[in-house]
């Protein structure tokens, strides 16, 4: 009873993190259909900034963080307005170049001003604690992050779904040319949806620290783990991706106490199955 | 037949011109490791560490002026670190080799050896194997035998009789927990389960949770170096395994270049291990004072302790043969000297050092506000306990 209890509890703790560090990427490659590798990149760049805020200049954790998630989105906008734009009318394997090489560059100048070593994040003293949960504790930044990540996707959704921007963007990304010709601003729209995916891989990025360190690397090293949460999602899909992180978490961490010699061949093997069976993912909306 | 003969004698007297300018005495050194891409940092801390030798020590070993040459292998790549050896070799001429991150690496090159009779000292690669190979591999690092056996015994003494061994499941993972378990189990402690978690893993929640179910004296760990150590500490703690009094047991996871990144989390993990930069002698404070003259931001940790006591073998080595390559080895083997970590052998029969084996503890330093690993108890002159295994 108690291993299912555990199973469940830290699955669906890891799925949260999980989310959190591909929400960004399910808006910059889910909505906007980009193939945007850099993804990581800007989760690396909220973490570095913060961690440079709170240990050169002393400042606390959350406005560390904010800062972090600014300064990502600050330099998110004329990335937007000088390259993406461009990438946006490239082909798939165009895309994946042009993304991989700008990630090659920020791993390049993160490792040229930082080094290579772990950027610590350090929790504040209330965060840090663990919360006794009778039969077991759970560290209290976790129940942080489930709730942050449920924030995250009401937030979204209604954004999308219930607010004026959210139809232009939907008009945007579906037909871009007729969106235009009916007066919306698909450049503006795109550069502010852009920000915002940028913004989401910062807070990913921070918040998933303390599993997933910062540092020059990061976002090779944890590629892989972005991918197949929008992939098993599907494209395009919020709930997709808030699901598939939720499963895939579980089915990690099932593994991980059931058998954990083949933990990684069990995880990789559902996942093909699973795309095997239905290429689209989720609830994906791509044909 | 006129052309070729002039083309040849061309040839013949640029040769001579290179053989004529290049100083006759000068001995090469030729130093492979990492120097781009994730493992960079392990290039950089050799060559600051041959920087640190030769500011103390001048450029001269007997009659002979020591040049270093620096090639970058990246990352794990044997084919890389073969020809680039291959290359050093022929066209640089090298006398010596140095450097040498991973073990296949190190494994790579030794037909090279033998063929050429080219000592060569390795700074880090830790499988005992690598030196079986070739008579011409000698080692200032450590294996995971040396430091992995010691901490066994050093725990059932402390009175610890049961431990769950939870190791990253590749090489050297591997590799430290056989000689962990052999070594427990040979003093009467008792290893309840063998974990060996995959090298992707990045939530170890479920591993330190089986670990705090099965409650053991004490938990032995293998990680490589950076995240995945972050993470395993940092869920250790937060889990209460500390709480419930589970011992954490580790080898080279605190090493310093990450160590201030862990926060209080690292506190009161026990390592043994063979150097700490906070080990108390005044060499090893007088190393590490001209370590942040010459390289302000550097970190000193193992990797720049090893070329560092690597860079005094070859200076005597040179000194005593030159580049008589099985002339250097014979003198190599038995040579004593004192290192900032402590008194070194070379071992004549493993040609890998012997040398003390420290129990540390992780510390607030009250004085500079950082994390230290604190020497706690010492192992006194430790071969290479791999050997033959």
């Amino acid at each position: 009873m108690s291993l299912i209890l555990n199973i469940l509890i830290d699955g669906v703790a890891y799925g949260m993190i999980l989310f959190m560090i591909s929400v960004g990427l399910s808006v910059t490659m889910g909505l906007m259909r980009v193939i945007n590798l850099a993804h990581g990149g800007f989760a690396m760049l909220g973490g570095v900034v913060a961690h440079v805020l709170m240990s050169e200049a002393g400042v606390g954790y959350v406005p560390a963080a904010l800062l972090g998630i600014a300064a990502t989105v600050a330099l998110a906008w004329p990335l937007e307005r000088l390259i993406y734009r461009r990438i946006y009318g490239f082909g798939d394997l165009q895309q994946v170049l042009a993304t991989i090489g700008l990630t090659f560059l920020m791993i390049a100048t993160v490792n040229r001003l930082q080094g290579s070593t772990l950027l610590a994040l350090p929790l504040p003293g209330g965060l840090a604690q663990s919360v006794d949960l009778g039969f077991r504790t759970l560290p209290l930044h976790r129940i942080v992050v489930i709730g942050v990540g449920v924030a995250v996707i009401i937030g979204l959704w209604l954004l999308i779904d219930r607010t004026r921007f959210g139809i232009r963007l939907r008009a945007a990304v579906d037909n871009r040319a007729t969106a235009g010709a009916i007066g919306i601003n698909t450049g503006l729209i795109y550069s502010a949806t852009f920000c915002l995916g940028a913004g989401l891989a910062a807070l990913g990025g921070i918040l998933g620290a303390e599993m997933l360190p910062i540092e020059a690397y990061y976002p090779l090293r944890y590629m892989v783990l972005f991918l197949v949460v929008v992939a098993v999602g599907g494209m395009g899909s919020f709930a997709g991706s808030f699901a598939a992180a939720l499963g895939l978490g579980l089915i990690e961490t099932a593994s991980r106490y059931l058998v954990p010699e083949y933990g990684t061949i069990f995880y990789f093997a559902c996942i093909i199955v699973f795309l095997a069976v239905r290429p689209k993912g989720l609830w994906g909306r791509l044909a | 037949m006129k052309v070729s003969f002039t083309g040849l004698s061309a040839a013949a007297l640029l040769l001579l011109g290179t053989s004529l300018g290049a100083q006759a005495d000068t001995i090469k050194v030729g130093v492979v490791a990492p120097f781009s891409g994730p493992f960079a940092l392990y290039g950089k801390q050799f060559q600051e560490a041959i920087e640190v030798y030769q500011a103390e020590h001048g450029t001269t070993a007997g009659e002979h002026e020591i040049e270093f040459i620096y090639k970058d292998s990246g990352g794990p790549n044997p084919d890389q670190a073969r020809s680039l050896t291959q290359e050093l070799l022929i066209k640089e001429q090298v006398d010596y080799l140095a450097g040498y991150v991973f073990t296949p690496n190190a494994m790579a090159v030794a037909p090279l050896l033998d063929q050429s009779e080219t000592p060569l000292v390795i700074f880090n690669a830790a499988t005992s194997a690598i030196n079986a190979q070739s008579e011409f591999y000698l080692r200032t690092s450590y294996t995971l035998w040396q430091v992995s056996m010691p901490l066994a015994e050093w725990a059932y003494e402390q009175g610890i009789r049961s431990v769950v061994t939870t190791v990253t499941d590749y090489g050297p993972g591997i590799d430290a927990e056989n000689a962990f378990v052999a070594a427990f189990t040979e003093a009467g402690g008792e290893v309840l389960d063998s974990i060996r978690m995959p090298l992707s893993t990045t939530d170890f929640t479920p591993f330190i949770q089986s670990i705090r179910d099965q409650s053991p004296d004490a938990l032995f760990t293998f990680l490589p170096g950076g995240p995945p150590t972050f993470g395993f500490t940092k869920t250790y703690n937060e889990n209460g395994l500390r709480d419930e009094g589970i011992m954490f047991l580790g080898t080279a996871e605190t090493e310093e270049s990450n160590l201030q990144a862990f926060g209080d989390a690292a506190i009161g993990l026990t390592t043994a291990y063979h150097y700490s930069a906070d080990h108390d002698s005044d060499m090893n404070r007088a190393f590490i004072a001209k370590n942040l003259e010459l390289h302000p931001d550097s970190v000193t940790n193992w990797a720049t302790i090893g070329a560092y006591d690597g860079t005094h073998l070859i200076y005597e080595m040179v000194e005593a043969a030159g580049s008589d390559g099985p002339a250097a080895i014979e003198a190599a083997k038995g040579l004593e000297w004192e290192s900032p970590r402590g008194p070194l052998v070379m071992d004549p029969e493993t040609r890998t050092v012997v040398q003390n084996v420290y129990i540390r503890e992780v510390e607030r330093d009250a004085e500079s506000g950082l994390l230290v690993n604190r020497e706690k108890g010492v192992i006194a002159t430790v071969g290479d306990l791999g050997w033959g295994k």
